[in-house]
């Protein structure tokens, strides 16, 4: 076991991807974004140079580029870095990735991974602090994995850049960077569609995406002190998605809070209440509380920023609403 | 004209594409709710098709439009197949998942048809950019519409393709070409504030070229060149097919205008219907191809009619074949949404 951030093993995971798989290339390799993290990743451009193809500024093509390489031979991960340029390349991700197998009955495969660092980073104001997840999950044939943690980073990248005959979208965040973890070095892939307790508890489940998990394992613990048991649940990849460790972790505390860093109009939040009401009614005691961002872009200001980011405090507050 | 020859192999090849659509006219007209929606058929193109895919192989990589049958076609693809696909039954390439629009044959090299103008562009490059990446010698061709250069996805990708030296040729059918001033040497078009299309390619360092495209036997010429100079690590490259609209394919919906297709018309241009007479004369690759090979004394009159009859039987045998094909059950529409 080796304790590591959440770059270093999303690095591990993708320099155990290029070893392991000579099909696996990069297009770009802006991991890290702009966080004082991205020096983890370096070790990718020292050591696999060769491996990567650096784009000019021009999502919308080489996004395509690497779905015409994963048509013939190739398994290429592309960064696009902040996840608001995927939507220059929207038509290449959505009208030709996500519909391809489908409409050649299977006969053409795109194991492509788009890889982007999503939601509010600090600063990133109305166009680069977008979080699309809920956008991908509404495109079928897309994959959309959510890794909350370094040990879930690295074997989820593993899993679709390795095995997945799919385009995936990698679901990333710059405030999970620095988040730490005890690494088991032998871990393998994990599978898609099968979540984690990231925390055990009996009287509230918290649903967390992404960079909301360590945000609800924080909260968890202040409502400890409070004498609130939280049970932390991750489903880790959206599409597809682990329905049964949420519906059981609900049958046995009754109280649910969703949270994730999004818009809440339609978004992921929204979607995973639907399914708990439809398959999992009896179990609540009372209503599914959101946890997320008001359906607003997000604002430059500090205050107006932090105003509307959902933070640890906030679970605690809907928790507390629910349980008090 | 080029002194290159035509040879009867292609003018089979051609009068077999056109037949194929003739076909397809007559499934949407003929056949109440056979084709749904809109279609776009290939009558007129035939040259441009035949004398590119002539050039590949079959490990070389085809993306193609809307547009597609023809493309199809001159790859090799079974005329049962493809004809089952546009009517969307089990036996056709895509098991009637891709209809009209979305023909593919993956067997064939032929991996993804994208409605959407633009869409294969960057689809094309990555298999080039694939293939260099693997070191074999295969090449990527792409067809489209002038309408293309319109699109972003255009100078994205031939940016890169130039900037990477990609083994991919770009094929441009310029069909919205006025007849008048196609011999001119200039394409203006409407919508593109360019002059000539080859200026962008150029500019982007990519060597283009122009060829007749109602002349197979040119196309045919200027593709060998292109293909084998790609395989060499020579691309990419720029070709500018162009060709005139047929008249029939003014609207979204075609219609035959006099009917199917006449090879007598080749030769007597007098006896066509009057919106077609001058377009047949000077534009449509299949007269021009029969009466350059009947003037070389490489085929007969009777030869063409003879040759015309059995692909119109093979044409009818695949309408069977298709008509015939079961239809996918409802509850299909459920799969292989992933792999």
């Amino acid at each position: 076991m080796k304790e590591m951030t959440f770059a270093e093993a999303l690095c591990l995971g993708i320099t155990e991807c290029l070893d392991a798989d000579a099909r696996v290339t990069l297009i770009n390799s802006g991991f890290g974004g702009l966080t004082p993290h991205r020096a983890s990743y370096n070790v990718i451009r020292e050591k696999y140079a060769d491996r990567i193809t650096d784009a000019p500024i021009s999502e919308l093509g080489y996004c395509g580029i690497g779905i015409g390489a994963a048509m013939t031979g190739l398994r290429p991960i592309v960064a696009l870095g902040t996840s608001a340029f995927s939507f220059e390349a929207w038509p290449q991700i959505l009208n030709e990735a996500a519909i391809t197998c489908y409409g050649s009955r299977g006969q053409v495969t795109v194991p492509v991974v788009f890889h982007m660092l999503t939601g509010i980073r600090g600063a990133g104001a109305v166009q680069h602090s977008h979080a699309p997840q809920a956008m991908f999950c509404n495109a079928p044939g897309l994959q959309v994995v959510t890794p909350g943690s370094p040990a879930d980073a690295r074997g989820l990248m593993k899993t679709v850049a390795l095995e997945s005959e799919n385009p995936t979208i990698y679901i990333d965040h710059q405030m999970l960077q620095g988040v730490t973890e005890q690494i088991d070095e032998a871990a393998g892939p994990i599978p898609l569609g099968q979540g984690e307790v990231k925390r055990e508890g009996s009287d509230v489940t918290v649903v967390a995406i992404s960079v909301m998990v360590p945000r609800a394992l924080e909260a968890a613990e202040t409502l400890a002190d409070e004498g609130i048991s939280v049970e932390v649940v991750d489903p880790r990849t959206l599409v597809p998605l682990d329905k049964e460790i949420i519906l059981k972790s609900v049958a046995k505390t009754g109280h649910v809070v969703i949270a994730d860093e999004s818009q809440l109009t339609c978004g992921v939040a929204a979607e995973l209440a639907a399914v708990i009401v439809e398959e999992g009614f009896e179990s609540l005691k009372a209503p599914i509380k959101r946890v997320g961002i008001p359906n607003v872009p997000i604002p430059y200001h500090k205050a107006e920023e932090e105003f509307v980011t959902p933070t640890a405090k906030r679970i605690v507050d809907a928790v507390k609403e629910l349980c008090g | 004209m080029n002194t290159a020859q035509t040879t009867p192999a292609q003018l089979r090849q051609m009068l077999t594409i056109r037949r194929a659509e003739e076909r397809v006219i007559h499934f949407a007209q003929d056949h109440d709710g056979l084709i749904r929606g809109h279609y776009h058929v290939y009558i007129g193109q035939e040259a441009s098709g035949v004398g590119a895919c002539g050039a590949l192989g079959s490990e070389d990589y085809v993306f193609t439009t809307h547009r597609n049958h023809g493309h199809v076609i001159a790859k090799g693809a079974d005329l049962g197949r493809v004809l089952a696909e546009i009517i969307g039954r089990t036996t056709g390439y895509n098991q009637g998942r891709g209809g009209t629009f979305h023909v593919i044959a993956p067997d064939l090299g032929i991996l993804q048809t994208s409605g959407v103008v633009g869409g294969c562009m960057p689809l094309a490059a990555g298999a080039a950019h694939s293939i260099k990446t693997r070191g074999t010698d295969q090449v990527s061709m792409v067809f489209f519409g002038d309408g293309v250069l319109e699109e972003g996805a255009f100078y994205e990708t031939i940016n890169m393709a130039s900037l990477w030296k990609l083994p991919i040729i770009f094929m441009c059918e310029n069909n919205d070409v006025p007849p008048n001033l196609r011999k001119g040497g200039e394409s203006p078009l409407d919508s593109l504030a360019a002059t000539r299309l080859t200026d962008i390619s150029e500019a982007f360092h990519i060597t283009s070229i122009v060829v007749d495209g109602a002349d197979v036997a040119a196309v045919s010429s200027v593709m060998e060149d292109v293909v084998a100079r790609t395989r060499r690590g020579e691309g990419p490259f720029f070709v500018e097919a162009r060709i005139t609209r047929w008249p029939g394919n003014m609207a979204a919906f075609p219609t035959l205008i006099g009917g199917d297709y006449q090879t007598e018309w080749s030769f007597s241009p007098a006896s066509a219907p009057d919106e077609l007479r001058d377009w047949l004369e000077h534009d449509d690759p299949i007269s021009l191809s029969i009466r350059a090979l009947v003037e070389d004394g490489a085929i007969s009159r009777e030869a063409v009619e003879a040759m015309d009859e059995e692909i119109c039987e093979a044409v009818e045998a695949a309408a069977k074949f298709a008509l015939d094909s079961p239809e996918p059950a409802p509850e299909s529409a459920l799969e292989h949404v992933f792999a």
